[in-house]
């Protein structure tokens, strides 16, 4: 009987080893552990045992078949883990092949630099103001302290609708609306982005249609230092911490004193190269204390309140920060262009 | 403003400063250096050399060997030069050597001979035949002066000088004149700054007054007319040092009398005239308006029509010169013109540059008089001028001055008030420095009295601010400290508005559209290409536009867009194209304006490529909402001739019709040269902004399960989607979760002009597990319906 379990334990084991298929392996658990197996079978034949030797020859069965079904186990665990493989081994594909790309668009360059500096005027409790493009030339030169016969009118060379309207030559237009709006509710700190017009023809550096975006500040002991102080704040976040501006005196009817303002070059650092022409110095907007008289025309006590105000050409810091080199490229609208951005 | 720098050692000591310190320092404090040009700085290595020997080339008939002395070392030079001679000082350019015009003069054998360099001809060294003594028509030069052999030619030429450009600005009229840069140079260096007396003899003793009449019926316009006379005047070329000085500055010497006016001008910064006094009718002049259509031929020879706006400046008979712009050539100075009047006057800004303007006809004389000039100034360029004339010998000047003043001469007197302006620019300036400076300038200071005397030449200096400019920028902008803003806090940052149409615009993007900006005026073509309605057609129309292209204000997106797509598609015509463009439009209220226009924010869409109707509809779907827009819809297009009738449809916005889109009307895209089908959709921006919703509100996912039901019916082909779905819907209820087509089918077992249209139809009650019993009882209620408004029948 010994014996008989033995080699039925024995064929078992070998036939186990050999398993190629999970059918395979289920098809010997049956043949030995089923209902109808050989070791079940040998479990019938006790009852012609001797009473003293059955529970001995019962836990020898007992203890291959729980051999046998760990063997099973194991197989099959290892069957599977073969099978998966296998699998995986057929699902191999090659990642180099393209993906497939949502097709997603984008902001044109212009609004992007536009909401980045939004974002940094905000962050200074800056507001947005529109104003209109066509305008009178109240706004665009009388108030702004521009008047008839002041060569300034002709400098800018403007874009007349009819004798007293005219597309709107700068963005100073809303410093205007703005304090005549504001006269009850000082201070006032808004940014004014917006199209203006000049009649220069199309080339690489001059568009007649083109974005500006204008600052005013307006408040009791407003100074010149608070004026650099702001757009030092506004050119380090936008440019980094290395940026250096450099304040030049200059005229605008506007302003007074007045300036023009240079960023150290972004491409040499001030070294002098073929971006800059040499001198190091990029000149990037025009700002000043906004002149007594202006704010007399709108209302406000220039005794008591004093202001800056500030302008700035979008698309030149625009192509700077992308290093485009020919403006027309912005108002072009080619989609290998747009793409870029 | 071109501004030899050696002109300045008239009124001021420079000392040892480079261009490029002189340049930026001027810069910084106010006075813009374009540029600057160093007179010779394209000569290098050229010396006086002395020829030792001559003898003739062993091998040429032509040329001569010469030995020439440059200072303690010979060379061997090759010439073809015929007026050189043994003992001849002459330019050599010594191998290797650069000349004006990129020329490189290299050792090299000539025939055989080595030839150490090359003999310098007038025209080789870059310069004039007059520039030179001594140099030849047709020969190298040979100087007359005894130079050492071995002297670099550009100091024995006077070369070397340099000339600043300066970019001076409009509020500055006084700086476009030697003196007035001399002050604003002395100032910047700390140097001491004079003019020096001005005398003039009058060697002549006729009295202009007993000579010549001047009466000015004009004294609005003409504010001081100044003249002086001068007798026995004899033409001839200016000296070399004023040639020079002219040349350097930009002006070409013609004599010595129309240089002394040119001088001057630069000089003082006073335009001046000069008449010669044969052609001056009557002995008299009369500064009035012209009469309306009188006519002027002016010294460039131009024939202008008056009118009676414009000052001229006459004798008995007729104008001899446009006051302030430019002379008549009628009494203009001629070879043999022995009588002179100078005229040295100040007419009114506006006057000047109105007419100026009409007869375009820019000038250096209107560009100074329509910048405002010092009337002041008349009496002390006036006598520049006569002591030139003295100093030159170009005649006698007769007694006395007609002086016609009608300017107001009250100096400007603001507050100094030191504290305020530190407080302003908010720099500890010293009180003293402030003092200093301003009296530098030209101001005076009453300290006491706390206040400062504006100087006449400064109109521009107005205010108290003037004067804190004048401090600063002297003080330097540098300088002045940078504080962050201070003071009340303001909320800032964006309104809903704003945050709405940036929202619209990232959404777009999100949808695979890239955003263009465009020109916001459009060729008036573009209206009949869009076959544009009569009222888009009225439109702004500005008087002086660039061209045709760019005349009109657009009152549509539709012209800009078509010709970006247009533009696109040229370039590829295969490519997947997704523009939009939140742009403006402008509609005036009437024509021609009499007020401003409305200016309206419009959403433009434009793209061809791997699309249909249903993806631009899909996209608008997804916009409307990503923004929250509540309540939206679609319907037929009203008939827009931009659109293909039968592919388009109107936006609706809670209930109001905001837009349309669809695909182009295959007569407009041929228009603009499109042959793949392509999209449009304008919507309404202000309308979009104002419909979009700010406050999203979590709903939960509802936890009981839902029923699914498919409904395919068959209708009429005129039957539409928006139509059965409003059936199902309706029938639905609040049970009505989701609608989805998913199927439409045109076929044989259908019949003509019928479809078959599918839906899957989700049901679900928020509250409780609906039973089939309830749903059969929608679907039949929704199929009766169906049957019942539209025809159909369940297939």
């Amino acid at each position: 009987m010994k014996d008989q379990i033995e080699s039925i334990r024995k064929s078992a084991q070998e036939a186990i080893a050999s398993v190629k298929s999970s059918e395979e392996l289920e098809a010997l658990r049956v043949k030995f552990l089923g209902k109808k197996g050989s070791l079940t079978a040998l479990l019938r034949t006790m009852g012609s045992l001797a009473a003293e030797e059955r529970p001995i020859v019962g836990a020898m069965v007992n203890d291959v078949r729980i051999f046998l079904e760990n063997e099973v186990e194991k197989c099959r665990a290892a069957l599977s883990a073969a099978a998966m493989e296998q699998q995986l081994a057929n699902e191999v594909i090659d990642v180099t092949m393209p993906g497939k790309k949502p097709n997603l668009g984008s902001l044109h360059p212009l609004t992007q630099v536009l909401n980045r500096i939004i974002e940094i005027f905000s962050g200074m409790g800056f507001s947005v103001v529109e104003g209109p493009e066509i305008e009178t030339d109240y706004y665009n030169f009388t108030a702004l302290n521009i008047p008839e016969d002041h060569p300034a009118r002709d400098t800018q060379d403007s874009f007349y609708i009819t004798d007293s309207i005219l597309l709107r030559t700068q963005t100073s237009t809303v410093q205007i609306r703005t304090m005549q709006n504001h006269t009850q509710k000082l201070p006032i700190r808004i940014i004014s982005p917006g199209r203006v017009y000049r009649s220069d023809n199309v080339d690489a550096t001059h568009s007649p249609v083109f974005t500006q975006l204008e600052g005013l500040v307006v408040d009791k002991g407003v100074t010149m230092a608070d004026l650099k102080g702001t757009l030092d704040t506004f050119a380090k976040t936008l440019y980094g911490e290395d940026a250096v501006l450099r304040f030049r005196p200059h005229h605008f009817p506007f302003t007074e004193p007045s300036a023009e303002v240079d960023m150290s070059c972004f491409v040499c650092g001030g070294k002098g190269c073929s971006v800059c022409k040499g001198e190091g110095w990029i000149e990037i907007l025009g700002a000043g204390m906004v002149h007594p008289k202006v704010l007399e025309e709108c209302g406000i006590d220039s005794s008591v309140y004093s202001g800056f105000a500030f302008g700035v050409g979008l698309e030149r810091i625009t192509m700077r920060h992308y290093g485009i080199d020919d403006m027309r490229l912005l108002s072009e609208n080619d989609m290998r262009f747009l793409e870029q951005f | 403003m071109k501004l030899p720098l050696s002109w300045l050692d008239d009124y001021m000591t420079l000392g040892d400063v480079s261009p490029k310190e002189y340049r930026d320092a001027m810069t910084m404090t106010g006075s813009m250096v374009e540029g600057y040009e160093e007179e010779g700085a394209d000569i290098q290595n050229v010396k006086v050399g002395k020829i030792v020997k001559k003898v003739k080339h062993e091998n040429a008939d032509t040329l001569s060997v010469c030995t020439v002395d440059i200072g303690g070392e010979t060379l061997q030079i090759v010439t073809g030069a015929p007026n050189v001679n043994e003992g001849d000082l002459i330019p050599l350019a010594v191998a290797p050597a650069h000349l004006p015009g990129n020329v490189v003069i290299k050792a090299g054998k000539l025939r055989g001979v080595l030839s150490q360099g090359m003999m310098c001809s007038h025209t080789e060294l870059g310069l004039e035949l007059s520039d030179v003594p001594g140099a030849a028509e047709d020969g190298v030069i040979v100087f007359k002066q005894p130079y050492a052999p071995g002297t670099d030619v550009r100091e024995v030429l006077g070369l070397g000088g340099v000339t600043m450009e300066f970019e001076i600005t409009s509020n500055r009229p006084d700086c476009l004149s030697v003196i007035g840069l001399a002050r604003e140079s002395a100032v910047t260096f700390g140097k001491a700054f004079n003019i020096p007396e001005v005398t003039v003899n009058e060697q002549c003793s006729a009295d202009i007054k007993d000579e010549f009449g001047i009466t000015v019926n004009a004294p609005d316009l003409c504010l001081r007319y100044s003249a002086r006379l001068v007798k026995n005047v004899k033409i001839e070329p200016s000296p070399e040092w004023m040639q020079k000085r002219l040349r350097a500055a930009g002006v070409r010497a013609i004599n010595n009398i129309v240089d002394i006016t040119n001088y001057v001008m630069l000089e003082y910064g006073q335009p001046m005239h000069s008449f010669d006094t044969r052609f001056l009718e009557g002995r008299e002049i009369v500064v009035r308006c012209a009469k309306q259509g009188e006519t002027i031929t002016t010294l460039d020879g131009g024939e202008h029509t008056l009118d009676d706006t414009m000052l001229v400046i006459c004798d008995t008979a007729r104008p001899v010169a446009v006051a302030g712009v430019m002379g008549g050539e009628n009494s203009d100075i001629k070879d043999d013109t022995t009588e002179v009047l100078f005229e040295s006057a100040n007419f009114l800004r506006g006057s000047v540059r109105r007419t100026a303007k009409k007869l375009s006809l820019r000038t250096e004389s209107s560009a100074r008089f329509e910048k405002g000039l010092d009337a002041q100034n008349t009496i002390p360029a006036l006598n520049r001028a006569c002591q030139l004339v003295e100093l030159l010998g170009a005649g006698e000047v007769c007694k006395g001055i007609i002086d016609i003043n009608n300017s107001s001469c009250a100096p400007r007197i603001l507050p100094f008030r030191p504290e305020w302006i530190r407080t302003f620019i908010g720099a500890e300036i010293d009180s003293d420095f402030m003092i200093k400076t301003l009296d530098a300038l030209g101001f005076s200071v009453d300290v006491e009295k706390g206040e400062v005397l504006v100087p006449s030449w400064r109109e521009d200096v107005e205010g108290e601010a003037d004067i804190a400019e004048e401090v600063a920028r002297i003080y330097g902008y540098d300088k002045i400290p940078t504080t962050p803003l201070r003071g009340e806090t303001t909320r800032g940052g964006l309104t809903a508005a704003q945050q709405n149409a940036l929202n619209i615009k990232t959404a777009l993007t999100s949808c695979g559209y890239f955003e263009a900006i465009s020109y916001s005026f459009i060729s008036p073509k573009g209206f009949d290409w869009t076959f544009a309605s009569e009222s888009e057609r009225v439109a702004v129309a500005l008087l002086n536009p660039l061209g045709e292209d760019t005349s009109v204000m657009r009152t549509s997106m539709a012209p800009s867009m078509m010709e970006l797509l247009s533009r696109n598609y040229k370039r590829n015509k295969s490519a997947r194209i997704r523009l939009f463009e939140a742009g403006t439009v402008y509609i005036p209220k009437s024509l021609p304006l009499t007020e401003l226009p409305y200016e309206k924010k419009r959403l433009a869409l434009g793209a061809f490529g791997e699309m249909d109707f249903y993806d631009m509809k899909g996209t608008i779907e997804a916009l409307l909402e990503r923004i929250s827009v509540k309540k939206f819809s679609f319907d037929t297009a009203a008939r827009n001739p931009l659109y293909h009738p039968g592919k388009s449809a109107d936006v609706y916005v809670n209930g109001k019709a905001v837009g349309a889109f669809g695909a182009v009307h295959p007569l407009v895209q041929k228009n603009y040269d499109i042959a793949v089908e392509c999209f449009y959709c304008e919507l309404d921006e202000d309308a979009l902004i104002a419909a979009a919703g700010n406050a999203k509100k979590y709903k939960p996912p509802v936890k009981f399960p839902s029923l699914t039901r498919d409904i395919s019916v068959v209708v009429e082909e005129a039957v539409k989607a928006a139509q059965i779905e409003g059936v199902i819907k309706k029938c639905g209820g609040n049970f009505c979760e989701s609608i989805k087509l998913f199927d439409v089918y045109r076929g044989a077992q259908i019949g003509d002009g019928k479809k078959s249209v599918s839906y899957s139809v989700v049901y679900r009650a928020e509250d409780r597990t609906l039973n089939d019993e309830e749903i059969n009882t929608i679907f039949d209620k929704t199929v009766k319906s169906l049957a019942e408004g539209l025809g159909a029948t369940l297939r």
